[in-house]
């Protein structure tokens, strides 16, 4: 796992200056502390910056082929690295390390872009086929792996982050109000856009190549809820499932260094703990976050997994105060406004980890999108069963079963949710029908935008955006399997596996690997009837069905509890930081010129009287504070890097005139 | 009755729409057509009208037609304090 980033010459060779490659690795060497690599010629420069995990002596990356003519610089793992690795040896190929890297190299001689449909993995990478005058990059299936990439006089530079982009000081650096809109509505921009303007990000399951000066977009994978022909019975399902998930799990094990699992209490996390335990020879290591406001507080679960399985555990417990402490640095690395704090707690267990001397974690992620394990699966069953009879005075009781966990829950009010659960859905293509009310609720943060940034979005509608990122035959599926699909390409991709996922692991050179999100689970599980993945409103059915001998009832059983973080309350619980009041000052909110100044001021004011509860007054809130911290960091006060404060001891350099 | 609607469009003036201008909300504006509170939303509300005129509300009571406007919410106060 590392940080990769590069500049390659669209029309004719240029000199590539090797300071500049180097400051762009630099600045993301949070992502791989290990040392550097470097390669340049006229038309190409890679940089890297390296995680050791898979042979740590050699893979020194960029990586060749047998002629150095096929240059590579990776983020990521090849899971099935050794069976391909095998399979191409026999071809004739001839490996120079035992990195998953280089099988990349040598699957692309024989396959070119086809290459990418052998991968098992979590990956970004860039390929210079020197001979072939072509340039070729590419992200992971569901965007494990982030690539980002900008144009400049007549050269493209990409990197897997922004913040590496914007150390070439050619790149201008502003906040795209339509990213603003995206944030403020889905809670994540929509590829290729990102939060500054002309920064693209190469979308998760695509490619890029460039030939003769240009550049294509190419989709090599998507998510296809056709339902399965070949139809079993649901015994058939859950041990087809049980033994995917154990290989899944085995693959995700290989590494030269100890790997360690996040245990939430939650059950996708106990069931990846379970099949490390029960299926491999790895020693048990788990990490977690406890919360000290009991609301969101799971430590209850995951202590009764660390007893049933006698796993050597450390723990974080996450106060208000402390999520008020990082969250400057949190969104030094989402490098994106957002709209909760969740990813916050989630930094302070990847510090938890890396403080252990562990470099790896398996994780449950992806597990509540395959196996419709969230609310919005619930709301999207519950708006149907209540439209089949519109008049029903009993219907919408229904709506009692929904979100228990939660203190001031909407369903309080059975009358006012109906409003909400009733939403008008006309005018929107009949495919967003799962989430346009929370769309439209969380859209309501969008009362802050300044005059500036409304005037720039006059008559924009972020959802039509939307529709460009998605599959034709999205309108084919039954709506469980719709809702799932828009959940995996806006939430998942965008928000949980960057924002809150690479970003936050990465942030302290920590790699988290996803069991559930091997591509064949995946398939697998989109393949499934739609009641074997929700039957009724019993979430993860078939998950819970194939793993019930593995794990204790009281976990299979217990009432679901997303994860989330205190909000509003976590920067005012010791009196006000300072930060929040400098982003929130009159001064600075008229400079940025985001936030309606009068409107976010008597905002501050609320929350800091405790007096906001609403999920729109916590989304508006952590949003604005976000947003303005995005622009103090990345546009105010962006650093400067001097060569002198890079480490060159760990320098790997190769050159070509 | 009056003060009572004074003082519930001042506090959504002011901690909802954060509006100094009075006309930014008619007493008979609906909160749900307006989008000035969602479904959580009303809780604060209701703790609002609890806190300020000591008043109770139940669980039942939480219906649109006692809390979707200014005229609504003020006319429910007023019936609850004379019980």
């Amino acid at each position: 796992m590392c940080g990769i980033a590069g500049i390659f010459n669209l029309h004719k060779d240029q000199e590539i200056s090797i300071d500049n490659l180097r400051r762009m690795a630099a600045i993301i060497n949070h992502r791989g502390p290990d040392g550097f690599g470097f390669y340049k010629d006229r038309r190409a420069g890679f940089a890297h910056a390296r995680l050791s995990i898979i042979d740590l002596e050699g893979g020194w990356q960029p990586i060749h082929n047998e002629d150095k003519s096929i240059w590579i610089t990776f983020n990521g793992e090849i899971f099935n690295y050794v069976e391909l690795r095998d399979t191409l040896i026999s071809r004739g190929h001839r490996f120079y390390t035992k990195s998953d890297t280089e099988v990349i190299v040598h699957l692309y001689e024989d396959h070119g872009v086809e290459c990418l449909k052998y991968l098992n993995g979590q990956f970004a990478f860039a390929v210079w086929d020197k001979n072939n005058d072509k340039f070729f990059a590419a992200r992971d299936r569901v965007g494990i792996r982030p690539l980002f990439y900008t144009f400049v006089n007549g050269s493209m530079i990409f990197a897997s982050e922004i913040k590496s982009l914007f150390t070439d000081n050619r790149v201008k650096r502003e906040i795209d109000p339509r990213a603003l809109d995206q944030v403020f509505t889905f809670w994540m921009t929509i590829s290729p856009r990102t939060a500054f303007k002309n920064i693209l990000e190469l979308p998760a399951g695509h490619y890029m190549v460039v030939e003769k000066g240009d550049c294509k977009i190419e989709k090599c994978w998507d998510l296809d809820f056709t339902p399965d022909v070949n139809e079993r019975s649901e015994q058939e399902y859950a041990e087809e499932l049980r033994e995917l998930l154990i290989d899944s799990t085995k693959l995700r094990l290989r590494a030269d260094v100890p790997v360690g699992a996040y245990l939430s209490g939650g059950i996708d996390s106990s069931v990846i703990t379970a099949l490390i335990k029960k299926h491999t020879n790895n020693p048990l290591r788990t990490f977690s976050v406890a919360f000290h406001d009991e609301v969101y507080d799971e430590s209850k679960y995951q202590k009764e997994m660390i007893e049933y399985l006698n796993t050597d555990h450390s723990v974080i417990k996450c106060s208000y105060s402390d999520i008020g402490k990082v969250f400057p640095d949190v969104i030094w690395h989402t490098e994106t406004p957002i709209l909760r704090t969740a990813p916050a707690p989630l930094y302070m267990l990847s510090k938890l980890v890396r403080d252990n001397g562990y470099k790896v974690v398996l994780t449950g992620e992806g597990s509540d999108e395959v196996f419709a394990g969230y609310d919005i699966f619930k709301e999207v069953k519950v708006r149907k069963f209540m439209e089949m009879n519109p008049d029903s005075k009993f219907r919408s009781l229904i709506l009692k079963r929904l979100y228990p966990y939660l203190a001031n829950s909407p369903t309080k009010s059975l009358k006012f949710s109906e409003a909400f659960f009733k939403t008008d859905v006309s005018g929107y293509p009949a495919e967003f029908y799962s989430h346009i009310p929370r769309w439209n609720t969380t859209s309501k943060t969008k009362f802050f935008f300044s005059d500036r940034i409304k005037e720039e979005l006059n008559g924009h509608r972020s959802t039509d955006e939307l529709s460009s990122l998605l599959s034709d035959n999205i309108q084919k599926y039954d709506y469980m399997s719709q809702a799932q699909y828009l959940e995996i390409k806006t939430l998942l991709s965008n928000y949980l596996l960057s924002s809150q996922g690479d970003r936050m692991a990465m942030g302290n050179s920590v790699e988290g690997r996803f069991p559930f999100l091997d591509h064949r689970v995946i398939e697998f599980c989109c393949k499934l009837p739609p009641n074997l993945r929700m039957q009724t409103l019993t979430e993860k059915y078939i998950l819970k069905k194939s793993m019930n001998k593995l794990l204790p009832e009281s976990i299979t059983k217990r009432t679901k509890q997303p994860y989330m973080a205190p909000d509003i309350k976590s920067f005012f619980s010791d009196g006000t930081i300072d930060y929040v009041d400098e982003m929130f000052s009159e001064g600075t909110l008229k400079e940025y010129d985001l936030f309606d100044v009068k409107r976010a001021r008597r905002f501050l004011e609320k929350c800091r009287k405790g007096l906001a509860i609403g999920f729109k007054d916590n989304m508006a809130f952590v949003g604005i504070l976000s947003s303005q911290l995005l622009h103090h960091r990345f546009i105010d006060q962006f650093p400067s890097y001097t060569l002198n404060e890079i480490d060159k001891t760990k320098e790997h350099i190769v050159e070509v005139a | 009755m009056e003060q009572i609607r004074q003082v519930i469009k001042k506090f959504i003036l002011e901690n909802i729409l954060f509006e100094d201008d009075e006309n930014a909300l008619d007493y008979d504006d609906s909160f749900i057509e307006k989008g000035i509170i969602d479904s959580t939303g009303v809780l604060e509300l209701v703790n609002f009208i609890e806190e300020e005129f000591s008043v109770s509300v139940d669980d039942e009571e939480m219906i649109p037609e006692n809390l979707d406007s200014v005229n609504k919410l003020a006319g429910f106060v007023n019936k609850k304090k004379e019980n």
